[in-house]
């Protein structure tokens, strides 16, 4: 069998470093200090308004609103990496591409997959969890969350048409093959703590986070 | 029966199937294994719990080789 080790994805994007724990908590860092950036200016500055004038307190809070909204709008990104794409087929296609996407995952995969429409998936890096177009990798030792849009070539013909099962096979099969070169391939659409993308997550999505955190927290995962 | 399926608007497609002993159905199967590549599929087999293999030769006592789209960046 002549087996390839790298994702064949991976050679277009040459310029790319290749992902690993290492880049992972570069990356993790690099966030965090988006984000302090971020929200630091506008407290700072409703600090110094209130104690300037106390009379500018609707600026105050306009700044703290700030503060607070552009992280939620991160984690929102990240959240949506996880929301259902393309049109929806018709029934027998979608049942058939869930019925092998069931034959690539465990009895509990699928169950989670068919209560949440994720699937969750162990890997070296840390635990997977896999949607329509993209995937969220929890890392590190707090299990940090990162979030990756990634989806099938819409450049090739019949993309836009594939049933959600099969959207999350060609995901996973990609994931399992070569676990790095699918982060790399992936773009990074935000990194941070997991209860901030929890929250923005749809509730019927929340109890697969639940369960990659369980996972991942009880040491069943290879991660860091 | 080994089966050579592609991810397709259906769910999946079966390509080809054949029996390692029956080199008729082989020889059919690696014709159409080769011809998707060349649509642009790639062949993935399953190569134990978690884990899967890209190939580029028609695996013959692979019991199911999954044809995938490539994937990009959103």
């Amino acid at each position: 069998m002549a087996a390839v080790e790298v994702l064949p994805e991976v050679e277009a994007l040459y310029w790319r470093t290749r992902v690993d724990a290492a880049r992972l908590r570069h990356q993790g860092r690099l966030w965090t200090l988006i984000a302090v950036f971020h929200v630091v200016p506008f407290l700072g500055a409703a600090a110094l308004l209130m104690a300037v004038q106390p009379l500018a307190l609707p600026v105050a809070l306009a700044c703290v609103a700030h503060a607070w909204v552009i992280p939620e709008l991160y984690a929102q990104r990240g959240a949506n990496v996880l929301r259902p794409r393309g049109r929806q087929p018709d029934a027998a296609s979608e049942q058939r591409s869930v019925g092998l996407l069931g034959d690539l995952v465990g009895h509990d995969a699928r169950e989670l997959h068919a209560r949440t429409g994720l699937v969750l998936e162990p890997g070296r890096l840390g635990t997977w969890l896999v949607g329509e177009a993209g995937a969220v990798l929890l890392h590190g030792r707090r299990g940090r969350a990162y979030c990756y849009c990634i989806k099938v070539d819409a450049n090739h013909p019949g993309a836009g048409e594939l049933p959600s099962g099969d959207r999350i096979a060609h995901l996973l099969l990609a994931l399992r093959s070569d676990e790095q070169g699918f982060a790399t391939v992936a773009n990074l659409s935000f990194s941070g703590a997991r209860w901030r993308l929890r929250r923005r997550m749809r509730a019927e999505m929340r109890p697969a986070l639940d369960a990659a955190i369980f996972r991942f927290d009880s040491g069943s995962s290879t991660a860091n | 029966m080994s089966k050579l399926i592609r991810m397709d608007h259906t769910g999946h497609s079966t390509v080809a199937e054949w029996t390692p002993g029956d080199p008729a159905a082989v020889e059919a199967a690696v014709t159409a294994f080769r011809a998707e590549l060349d649509r642009g599929y790639l062949a993935m087999v399953s190569a134990g719990p978690g884990q899967a293999e890209q190939v580029r030769e028609l695996p013959v006592d692979a019991d199911l080789v999954i044809l995938r789209l490539p994937l990009a960046g959103g």
